[in-house]
């Protein structure tokens, strides 16, 4: 969870990811940030997300993407 | 039978008294019917080729299907031979549209030419690209066990044959459209109406303002040279471009509308977008998501890439976290490009877009500094500025459509700096007047949804407005849409793509 905030917050550092709950349907994730964090979790954490994961809901929130992770590892 | 013609009206007119007419059960079966009428009439050697991708794809799909859910399978065993699957099927339909765009369309342009005519100067199959795109979406879908597949062969073939949609799009998804299609759809004034006012809507666009463009477009692309007529070019070809294929779509969605069928959007106001991301968010939304879902996030997280990343970021710090995302992007940009025509202009105006906007990428530390220190964001013009700066980059962006010689674009670029000359257009003062208020009416129609209101809903509340806006349409589409010697009403430009 920590290592997932660390990368988001080096995208966005502005974003409250506490309390941010739409990061794809309020616009702030675009498909670049979105594969620049498929990398970095791959990267830092060897988990490898497939391209059917990648929607909205698996990553609007801190809390939905660690839930991803945790299934994927 | 085009969108715009007189047999298109009767057309529609008699599918929607028999879908209205028949039990809901059946009203998927009218439309099916409908749709291979439709196509029946654009060849019976089309509707040939579109019946063998159809069943190629669906019969993958419940394949694939079928392996996943089958009990005791083993999944990666199940995967691989899905992916094997998967490979063969689009390798079958992409190398059928590769031929198709490869082989037929050259020769057509011979065929009007009046020179040889043989099995190839049939032409682009109609709505080849747009049914083939929805088809191996939803095969890919389920494949990725995103997707059911569909048991029916014939409700399938309804999705991929929708007729509204084969001229020139939108691209829906299966899961979306497939429902909708099979759903029974009693009869809705207000549904009806909204539809038929959207049909009309787009119809303006089309008739009024896209086609009346058309010579003067026609006249200034081969006005060599001169920057001011390179400029008007860049003008001019942005609002025919904007009308043709936003009427068509309205035009699309509006019929599709009135039987109770929503199919996706395809535009959002594009020329209020203020960077070169948000502008392709906005125009062709959905080939656009086909491209990303199907194209560039696969390859992202595809191992060669993620490899790519690892070493990149040990080799370029920072920057090469990103490098992979623009390979990825790189790879994107261009198979999009090549879709829109095997010519070097097309995968140009590809590798174009891409430059922008991983330019404005790499660039957005230097802007936030910027507009840390002067605060121009603050500022009430600056938000115009944005979208004025906008909308000239894509104008001189998209003319390059228009020059298959590579050549020919650069010396008009180069032809602004040098001095303009006045050109004659065929165009009368009455086409200036006519063009200068359905531009300005377009406008005010865009600047309200933009500010959120929705005139739809607003004019549905006073059937007497409605009804006179309606009215005024219908006239104006009537007296001053484009027809006659020297028009072609009949084709739509993303209809060859």
């Amino acid at each position: 969870m920590e290592v997932l905030r660390e990368i988001l917050t080096g995208l966005h550092p502005e974003v409250d990811l506490d309390r941010e709950l739409g990061l794809i349907d309020h616009g702030i994730l675009d498909s670049f940030d979105i594969v620049t964090l498929v990398a970095e979790i791959d990267a830092e954490l060897d988990v490898v997300i497939p391209p059917e994961e990648l929607t909205p809901e698996n990553f609007n929130s801190l809390a939905a993407l660690s839930a991803l992770i945790r299934k994927l590892q | 039978m085009s969108l715009t013609s007189p047999w298109f009206a009767v057309f529609a007119a008699a599918v929607l008294i028999a879908y209205y007419h028949v039990p809901g059960r059946v009203q998927w079966k009218v439309l099916l019917l409908a749709s291979m009428a439709f196509y029946l009439w654009a060849g019976a050697a089309y509707l040939a080729i579109m019946l063998t991708t159809a069943l190629c794809t669906w019969f993958a799909a419940v394949v694939m299907d079928r392996r996943l859910h089958s009990p005791g399978a083993q999944r990666s065993a199940v995967k691989a031979q899905n992916r094997q699957l998967l490979t063969v099927c689009l390798v079958l339909t992409f190398g059928l549209l590769l031929f198709c765009k490869a082989c037929l369309v050259k020769p057509l342009s011979a065929a009007l030419s009046g020179s040889h005519i043989s099995f190839l100067t049939l032409g682009l199959p109609l709505g080849i690209s747009f049914y083939l795109f929805q088809s191996t979406g939803y095969v890919m879908d389920v494949y990725r066990g995103t997707a059911a597949a569909e048991r029916n062969f014939f409700r399938y073939l309804l999705f991929v044959s929708w007729f509204p949609q084969l001229i020139q799009g939108p691209i829906s998804r299966h899961g979306k459209l497939s429902p909708q299609l099979a759903a029974p759809h009693p009869y809705e004034e207000k549904t009806v109406a909204l539809g038929c006012q959207r049909m009309l809507w787009g119809y303006f666009k089309k008739l009024v303002i896209a086609d009346r463009l058309a010579p003067a477009v026609a006249v200034l692309r081969e006005t060599q040279g001169n920057g001011g007529a390179f400029a008007l070019l860049a003008l001019l070809y942005a609002l025919r471009l904007y009308g043709d294929f936003t009427g068509g779509i309205d035009i699309a969605l509006g019929f599709s509308e009135m039987l109770g069928i929503r199919l996706p959007e395809n535009f959002c106001r594009p020329f209020f977008a203020k960077n070169t991301a948000e502008y392709w968010r906005r125009w062709h939304i959905t080939l656009g998501e086909w491209m990303k879902d199907y194209i560039f996030y696969p390859i992202s997280v595809s191992k060669p890439f993620l490899k790519l990343g690892r070493i990149s970021r040990r080799r370029w710090g920072s920057f090469g976290k990103r490098v992979p995302v623009y390979a990825a992007s790189a790879v994107t940009w261009f198979v999009t490009g090549f879709w829109h025509g095997l010519t070097p202009n097309f995968i140009l105006w590809g590798m174009l877009n891409w430059g922008i906007i991983t330019l404005s990428q790499e660039l957005a530390p230097v802007y936030r500094r910027f507009h840390g220190r002067f605060h121009l964001k603050d500022q009430p013009w600056y938000g115009w500025f944005e979208m004025v700066r906008m909308f000239l980059l894509m104008n001189l962006v998209r003319i390059i459509d228009l020059f298959p010689n590579v050549g020919d674009y650069f010396r008009g670029l180069w032809s602004l700096v040098l001095p303009w000359e006045p050109v004659r257009l065929p165009l009368t003062g009455l086409d200036w007047w006519i063009l200068g208020l359905g531009t300005a009416v377009m406008l005010w129609v865009s600047l309200m949804q933009e500010k959120g209101i929705c005139l739809r809903e607003r004019l549905w509340q006073r059937p007497t407005a409605r009804r006179a806006v309606n009215m005024a349409l219908f006239l104006i589409i009537l007296l001053a849409g484009r027809y006659g010697v020297g028009y072609d009403p009949a084709s739509f430009i993303y209809n060859q793509f």
